[in-house]
């Protein structure tokens, strides 16, 4: 049975194929899993069984009556709690959604169960996706498999935790300013923010409407590249998704798998070399850039000087946008209601709700959001953040007039202990460093594992062009031939 | 009230009134503005919602084009130019009967600007400034249970229907209107009137008043002759087109109290009271909510097709001030007489009955006569009456068969506006067609001329005036159902 959680997916999907082994098999494995490690990782806050169950039943009776399953059936997956369940639970994290149950799926897990997969639960996320280690969460932290006094990443510290500690073979994530790839990087496994409005937000809680965008996890660049296929392309129900095909992810990462990179030119954003990569994380990376020569790529350096105000935009647009989304959190039509005793106003009620219901970091990012967009302060703040946004996309597009794709490390430093940073915000800003600008342009960014640091593991982001999201997974699978996929220590 | 005349003469004669009116007009689409759920009125609350318009987390609008092509046809017979790029903005607030604690609104860029709308008062066009139409999406209703005010504060429990939120919503803003002086009432009723025909000759709202799908806010300031325009007032939800007539008149009375009196005027919102005409302080601007602006990121910014504008534009219906010009020529009627017909409300009335075979005199006769008294009296307006344009033509045309005279036609009419049924039912069902059996009515004249022998002789003799008194006693012997012309005509040729 262990061995079942240690699969791939893709390998996972050809057995229950093949009929050798069933998707309720598959399925009890990961539960059996999840028992036996979770309450020393806690990468979930709920576990739905009886619905995982009941999926894999569905889907072994479908290919027991001949019908053609797609190439993910049967494949477990845990996904993030910001996406809608329904009848499932999802709080994203917070106290302020604590027992509600939405009476609608998103389009994500729709197009999972679309799929064949069989969701095993909601994982744990920093309190609505802001954080970078997962301790924002009001269900307490997620552990770090490889070191379980170490955080996972965040905010979807859950999902990357989940994949590491075996519980689960696909992930999904959502990613703001580097939520999927930063967690990939801490925990060893692979995280891919598609192009903005390449896969669907509605069902997704948001945080920053311009910048959420859902995405896959896995432990391996191919199980990423199938999990985006199943999960992208156009919803007529989100106004920001892209009418237009996937691009042909899982060709590119068999084409990468190869190892072939001959005419392959990668741009190293120079910016990045200034600043305050841990060296243990920039001879990780240097030494994939070396791997990469040899696979063939052609390495060029590039400057994006505005780079380097990304994270200060980035932490004036997404608390504008979530001051704004999260108004809506007020006790009045579901989630948590405090204080209506018959004694306060319905004003009142709302305020008390909002006071109690939300942690320190969320109330922190509403009140700067809240500052950014006030009369007077907007063209200061929120109007000058969009500038820096519009010059960041203009030094992407200039780069890539050179290049293929960009490289750096996702993350400047691998997973820190516990408690570490939350004593001081923008030390945990930080994390999002490097992963934040292709929020802000809208392109897509991997992380895919390139090596260790101090026994923990290093990502390599790999960056393309808006819709040229297969061109990160040709080189993102060409890499992992070079490094290989990352075990962690037994649990 | 009856002092009010004499000091508002003063006041004009004193100040100087700038108006500026806000109207919101519900769109008659079939679904709300951000989702699918329909827009019918009425229905148990909270029945016609889903996760978007409850807004539910994770929950995402997409906008409804039948809602935006409304917009702009309602821009393009306001002369606006149409934007080629503009977004929706969120207006931030927090109110429980918005699902969201925001509106999907427009802001600094409308997709409508620019234009203007020719209104008729005392026979002068007034050319009234538009400053832009706007989409919006509507709030729900909020009922508050308990307390003094029926208002938040104060109540013990509040009740909430969305079943409106979300349903999309036209703002057409004025620019401020300067110059009407003494009409600045009129010109305020007759703008919105005006406004009400357009957008109801587009068919893209019911544009009901009472029923709320036709909103009016009113903005008002006096000032000195030859200084700044003094600081202005805005009176909320005045629902008729006589309370916005006399909400501007009863504010610029209020404003003149307050300037002779050396105070000043407050910035604020104020409400109209249907029942006593005048206006209380409501929420004072100066507090009010910073609404944080900014473009809805979940939306893409809109970007009409210059092509798909310009057909648009072709296909325009006549604008109703266009419309009635061409009916008054048609119908030949002196602009006293138009006049009369517009203050009556019956131009599509009588354009109807038209339509159904009567003459234009004839329409015009009935709707302003008879059915315009009936509806004066109950209290309604002339379309609600009870009447139809086709019964009303088809009342003409049994007088004009010579089945009903002008009194028994005022009889059936009567049956008619209490649906006792068709013109031609009511007349078979209660007799009263006209006796035109001539060998009835021959006897009947037959008798009159015997017992009246007087009479019978002055008409011999040629006083042909006589012979009215002879037709009465004809009328009275047949229960009036005879035809006056026709009894005579017979007295005449049996004297002859
Ligand atoms: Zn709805």
């Amino acid at each position: 049975m262990t061995e079942l959680t240690k699969l791939s997916a893709a390998e996972i999907a050809g057995l229950v194929a093949a009929g050798e082994t069933s998707a309720v098999e598959v399925t009890r494995a990961h539960l059996d899993r999840i028992a036996a490690v979770d309450d020393r990782v806690h990468a979930f806050l709920h576990v739905d069984s009886d619905g995982a169950l009941a999926a894999a039943r569905d889907v072994d009776a479908r290919r027991a009556a001949g019908e053609e399953l797609g190439p993910l059936a049967g494949v477990p997956v845990a996904v993030k709690d910001v996406l809608t369940t329904k009848g499932v639970p999802t709080t994203v994290g917070s106290k302020i959604l604590e027992g509600w149950r939405p009476p609608y799926d998103s389009t994500i897990v729709q197009r999972l169960r679309a799929a064949g997969t069989v969701m095993l639960g909601k994982t744990n996320m920093d309190e609505f996706a802001m954080g970078s280690s997962t301790e924002y969460s009001a269900y307490g932290p997620t552990r770090n498999p490889w070191d379980t006094d170490r955080i996972p990443g965040g905010s979807g510290g859950g999902s990357a935790a989940a994949l590491a500690a075996y519980e689960a073979p696909l992930a999904i994530g959502s990613d703001t300013g580097g939520s999927i790839r930063q967690p990939g990087a801490v925990t060893g496994t692979v995280g891919a923010k598609p192009t903005y409005g390449g896969t669907s937000r509605y069902g997704l809680v948001a945080f920053s409407s311009s910048l959420d965008t859902p995405g896959p996890c896995a432990r391996t660049v191919l199980d990423a590249a199938l999990l985006h296929e199943a999960i992208g392309g156009h919803d007529p129900r989100d106004s920001t998704s892209i009418p237009a095909p996937v691009p042909d992810v899982v060709a590119a990462a068999k084409r990468g798998a190869t190892g072939d990179l001959t005419g392959v030119r990668l741009g190293v954003v120079s910016e990045f070399a200034d600043e305050g990569v841990e060296p243990g994380v920039l001879a990780a990376f240097n030494e994939s850039v070396d791997a990469l020569t040899k696979l063939g790529a052609e390495i060029v350096e590039v400057s994006c000087p505005h780079f380097r105000y990304a994270l200060p935009a980035y932490y004036l647009i997404a608390p504008s946008e979530c001051s704004s989304n999260l108004a809506r959190f007020d006790g009045v039509r579901f989630g948590l209601r405090v204080g209506d005793d018959g004694n306060r106003s319905l004003e009142e009620v709302m305020s008390v709700t909002r006071e109690a219901g939300f942690g320190p970091e969320v109330k922190r990012r509403i009140m700067i959001g809240t500052y950014a967009l006030s009369s007077g302060y907007y063209d200061a703040y929120y109007g000058q953040a969009q500038k820096v946004r519009t010059l960041i996309t203009r030094d992407f597009t200039a780069a890539f007039e050179r290049v293929d794709a960009l490289i750096s490390p996702t993350t400047p430093f691998v997973a820190f202990p516990l408690g570490a940073r939350t004593s001081d915000p923008y030390q945990m800003y930080l994390a999002d460093l490097f992963t934040s600008p292709t929020n802000l342009y809208g392109g897509p960014g991997i992380s895919v594992p390139c090596g260790l640091s101090g026994g923990l593991p290093v990502g390599l982001q790999v960056m393309a062009p808006t819709m040229a999201d297969d061109r990160m997974y040709r080189v993102a699978a060409a890499l992992e031939t070079a490094v290989g996929t990352l075990t962690p220590p037994e649990l | 009230m009856t002092t009010t005349l004499p000091a508002y003469d003063e006041v004009v004669a004193r100040y100087e009134p700038v108006i500026g009116l806000e109207t919101h007009v519900e769109l008659g689409t079939n679904t709300k503005m951000f989702c699918g759920c329909p827009t019918d009125f009425g229905g148990e609350p909270n029945t016609r919602v889903c996760p978007v318009c409850l807004g539910l987390p994770g929950s995402l609008p997409v906008a409804n084009k039948a809602a935006i092509e409304a917009t702009i046809r309602i821009g393009l017979a306001l002369n606006c130019s149409i934007a080629q790029w503009c977004r929706f903005a969120r207006k931030n607030y927090f109110y429980p009967d918005m699902p969201k604690n925001f509106q999907i609104s427009q802001y600094d860029e409308p997709l409508c600007v620019d234009g203007y709308l020719d209104v008729e008062v005392n026979g002068e066009t007034v050319r009234i400034g538009i400053e832009r139409v706007h989409l919006e999406e509507d709030t729900g209703k909020t009922l508050h249970v308990g307390g003094a005010t029926g208002r938040i504060h104060g109540a013990t429990e509040s009740l909430v229907d969305y079943n409106r939120a979300g349903i999309p919503l036209v703002e057409i803003v004025t620019k401020p209107i300067p110059g009407s002086g003494a009409l600045a009432p009129e010109v305020a009723r007759a703008y919105v009137a005006e406004l009400r025909d357009v957008i109801r000759s587009l068919g893209v709202s019911d544009v009901r008043m009472e029923e709320g799908s036709l909103r009016c806010d009113v903005n008002t300031s006096l000032n000195l002759p030859g200084e700044e325009w003094g600081t202005r007032t805005e009176t909320k939800n005045v629902n008729s087109l006589r309370s916005v007539e006399r909400a501007v008149r009863s504010e610029m009375l209020r404003q003149a109290a307050v300037l002779d009196a050396g105070g000043r005027i407050t910035q604020e919102t104020r409400h109209f009271h249907e029942e006593s005409g005048d206006t209380t302080p409501g929420r004072s601007k100066e507090t009010a909510t910073d609404y944080r602006y900014f473009p809805e990121p979940d939306l893409v910014p809109l970007a009409p097709d210059p092509a798909w504008v310009a057909e648009l534009k072709a296909e325009l219906p006549e604008l109703p001030r266009v419309h009635r010009r061409r009916l008054q020529q048609a119908w030949g009627l002196s602009d006293l007489d138009m006049q009369s017909v517009l203050n009556a409300g019956a131009v599509e009335l009588i354009e109807a009955t038209v339509a159904a075979g009567a003459t234009p005199a004839a329409a015009r006769k009935w709707w302003l006569g008879e059915l315009s008294r009936r509806a004066n009296e109950t209290g309604v307006e002339l379309a609600d009456v009870g009447a139809t344009p086709r019964q009303v033509a088809e009342l003409q045309s049994l007088v004009d068969a010579g089945k009903l005279n002008d009194k028994l036609a005022r009889t059936v009419l009567e049956g008619v506006v209490v649906g006792e049924g068709s013109p031609t039912e009511i007349m078979t069902n209660r007799g009263l067609e006209v006796v035109s059996d001539t060998g009835a009515l021959t006897a009947a004249v037959d008798e009159a001329i015997a017992a009246n022998p007087e009479i019978a002789d002055k008409i011999r003799s040629g006083k042909v005036a006589a012979a009215g008194a002879l037709v009465g006693a004809v009328m009275k012997t047949t229960r009036g159902q005879a035809d006056a012309k026709t009894v005579r005509d017979l007295i005449l040729q049996r004297l002859s």
